[in-house]
């Protein structure tokens, strides 16, 4: 029986200590003198229970194992061996009865067709799972035309957040004239929350630089960017190498496959800036100025970076590129709802279990990617809210989790479908105070250029923290509103337009939360430190003095071995004493 | 005088006359002393042709460039939304105690680590998670800081 290891090593993997595992093995394999191969893949999607190993055999059954340590490995290896796999651990398999996975079962990947299967520094099994085919087919047998047809026809919408069908876009930088015209791939993955980008970009590279050259041939363009944000080494590597690869190949450089096509690309590292994903500021931080985004028209197909004709798209949208010419358009669009095609990759954190990469048809419930492909809560605490969107979106409360996923359905609650960040919370979150660290991102973030971005901003966000010291008015409420309709019409891009999205979504769901720390004085979910009340637990307290000789302001005493005592009018609520107790003595509310 | 001339001099040398190669630029010079002195600046406007306030507002736009001398190992704190709601705050806490770092601070006295803030490292599974050169560490919680820290000297 032929079996082969493969172990995930994607950047949450090895920060869950994959590395290490990779390294047990191979010496456990050699030490028993075992001829396993050990292939290494990236994201295989449920970073919760980093480290992933997967065994396969020739028959390709599989069983993967979470929660790997480097110490376990020899017993799970020869536990398989021996023919009798060990059972716990498993996180998916499709041979070992009641270990199918319902969170993969509900999947549809397209997108994600590679991750976790190939080893991405290897241009070979990108080729052997039909990589460069789709190319091959594009680029030989149909015209550009006949290409922005059928992207047309698949219904795809730009996955970068906005939704912007992608097939139309297509044809207007194609519309364009003019004898040089670029293509960019936007992999800032700016979202504070988001990974789904990281993750293709390390797990499959090539299906993102072969739907970079589909799209380069069918607009006339013959030299491309790759905008990766400088947080994401593994990712850039993973790029380099693939693009040196696809050049050996012949896939990438000049006359492609034997044709007249010519096409080079170059990878452009961020510098750390939110608003360069934005389309303008982005192609003015390649030409090596500040990221400032600059009035549309004229839109990049018409004038974009150095001034010619350029198409941007974001790294989901180019990884469903060479699956929808290889397939065919209509088998794309029969996945998704009437305006929204396809699938949707989504990056599952926060208060959930799976926390992970998933990929799900459009028209989901978030009801069902939350308790049925993401396993429900991680803890005892209830549901209050999932984030969608990130900075530019908003909190979706229990009573809509009925909302389907697509882009209309989603904005009509307020927030907006973004890039697929989904960040779930319980009742232990604060929604001021997750308003509140939104605005703080957007209001630093800002470049600064319009006045009630960069302003306007700074005055809700001290609001905000007003409220969360129990300082607030009521009529801040209407101040906070009145300043986001201005906001949103007073900006240039859509940092400053969406901005208030975090605070106006809060508002309209969570009003009595906000009431409950203006009126109240009481952070109800017990976020909001000026607002907690400390105080000792006098049966659990041995008197062990710690937290007097850390407290400030000297607001705790008592005697040695015996319990203390906090004097309320002299605490800062600085949380010090909580944090230094051993005995749990501490009770904050 | 000018430290590092001439590895300055090879980095303006590949990138010279290159279109937008400004801040590709600034990068690797940063790399050289991983921080960019007033006078790494200067001498960059001087000999590759871009004028110093360009610099100087490319510089301060981009959060990855540093203008302050940096500690030997950064500790990169996320503070991203799924990190910011796994209560991201009690690690940074946890982190400054730990290195003793004053309210202002954010470079230690021996210059050993500097301690940054930022949004998200595209880990938010793991979350919280800090950043240390380029290790990333997951699931974390404030005892196990310490521990993590010892190994680096
Ligand atoms: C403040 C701001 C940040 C953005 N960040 C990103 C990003 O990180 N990644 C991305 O693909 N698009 C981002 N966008 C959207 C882009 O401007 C653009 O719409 C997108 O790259 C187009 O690609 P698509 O049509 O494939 O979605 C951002 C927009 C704004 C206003
Ligand atoms: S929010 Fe911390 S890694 Fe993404």
């Amino acid at each position: 029986m032929n079996v082969l290891i493969r172990v995930g090593l994607a950047s949450c993997g090895l920060a869950a200590g994959a590395g290490e595992v990779q390294s047990a093995i191979n010496a456990y394999l050699t030490r028993k003198k075992l001829k396993v191969p050990v292939r290494k893949t990236a994201c295989i999607g449920m970073c919760f229970a980093e480290p992933l190993v997967e065994f396969v055999n020739d028959k390709n059954e599989s069983i993967t194992y979470g929660y790997v340590k480097p110490e376990k490995v020899g017993t799970i290896i020869d536990a398989y061996l021996a023919g009798k796999p060990l059972t716990e651990n498993v996180v998916i398999s499709n041979i070992l009865e009641g270990a199918q996975n319902e969170n993969y079962l509900s999947q549809e990947r397209i997108v994600l067709r590679n991750c976790g299967k190939i080893d991405p520094e290897k241009i070979e099994d990108y080729l052997a799972n039909k990589g460069y085919k789709a190319l091959e087919k594009a680029i030989t047998q149909m015209s550009p035309e006949e290409i922005i047809e059928e992207m047309k026809k698949s219904g795809l919408r730009g996955r970068g957040g906005a939704g912007f069908p992608t097939g139309l876009k297509w044809q207007f930088a194609h519309g364009a004239k003019s004898s040089k015209k670029y293509i960019i791939c936007n992999a800032d993955e700016g979202d504070p929350g988001a990974f789904m980008d990281r993750s293709v970009l390390e797990g499959d590279p090539h299906s993102i630089i072969e739907g970079m050259a589909i799209c380069a041939y069918a607009i006339g363009s013959d030299e491309g960017y790759i905008y990766c944000r400088a947080e994401y080494p593994l990712a850039i590597k993973h790029l380099q190498i693939a693009i040196a690869e696809a050049k050996v190949k012949g896939y990438l450089g000049r006359k492609i496959l034997g044709t007249d096509f010519n096409f080079t690309l170059h990878i452009k590292e961020g510098a750390g800036a939110f608003v360069c994903g934005e389309e303008t500021a982005l192609m003015a931080s390649i030409e090596g100025q500040r990221g400032m985004p600059r009035i549309r028209p004229p839109f990049p197909a018409q004038s974009g970076l150095w001034e010619k004709p350029t198409n941007i798209n974001n790294v989901e949208t180019f990884a469903n590129v060479a699956w929808i010419i290889l397939n065919g358009a209509d088998k794309y669009a029969k996945f998704g709802t009437e305006k929204s095609r396809g699938t949707k990759v989504f990056a599952l954190a926060g208060k959930i279990k799976n926390s992970g990469l998933i990929e799900v048809p459009m028209g989901m419930p978030l009801r069902d990617v939350i308790y049925k492909v993401g396993g429900g809560m991680k803890t005892e605490k209830p549901f209050k809210a999932v984030q969608l969107g990130g900075p530019s979106g908003g909190c979706v409360p229990a009573e809509l989790l009925d909302t389907i996923v697509d882009y209309d359905s989603i904005t009509s609650t307020g927030a907006i479908m973004g890039s697929g960040g989904m960040v779930v919370m319980d009742t232990g979150t604060c929604m001021v105070d997750v308003a509140k660290f939104f605005l703080n991102f957007t209001q630093r973030e800002s470049c600064g250029k319009c006045t009630f971005c960069r302003i306007g901003t700074k005055r809700m966000l001290e609001i905000l923290d007003r409220i969360s010291k129990g300082k607030g008015k009521l009529e801040d409420l209407d101040t906070l509103k009145d300043l986001a309709e201005n906001i949103i019409k007073g900006s240039l891009c859509g940092l400053g337009q969406t901005a208030p999205n975090p605070v106006l979504t809060t508002l309209r769901y969570f009003k009595d939360e906000y009431k409950a720390h203006i009126v109240d004085k009481k952070c109800p979910a017990g976020v909001c430190e000026a607002l907690l009340t400390y105080e000792v637990i006098t049966d659990k307290c041995i008197g062990c003095t710690a937290c007097a000789r850390k407290c400030p302001v000297k607001a705790i005493s008592g005697e040695v071995k015996k319990p203390h005592l906090i004097n309320p009018e002299k605490c800062i609520k600085c949380g010090v004493c909580y944090d230094v107790c051993k005995f749990s003595a501490i009770k904050k509310s | 005088m000018m430290k590092n001339k001439e590895k300055i001099d090879q980095v303006i040398n590949k990138f010279i006359g290159k279109k937008g190669s400004l801040i590709p630029l600034l990068q690797e010079v940063q790399a050289i002393d991983k921080y960019l002195s007033k006078d790494a600046m200067r001498y960059v406007s001087e000999k590759a042709g871009f004028n110093l306030a360009q610099i100087y507002g490319v510089a301060t736009f981009y959060t990855m460039f540093r203008l302050k001398p940096q500690g030997k190992h950064v500790i990169r704190v996320c503070k991203g939304t799924a990190c910011h709601v796994s209560d991201a705050n009690s690690i940074l806490k946890a982190v400054r105690s730990d290195l003793h770092l004053a309210d202002g601070e954010d470079t230690t006295k021996d210059k050993l680590f500097t301690v940054v803030e930022v949004a998200c490292l595209g880990c938010c599974s793991l979350s919280p998670v800090i950043m240390i050169d380029d290790n990333t560490f997951g699931k974390l919680t404030p005892e196990l800081i310490a521990g993590i820290l010892k190994k680096y000297d």
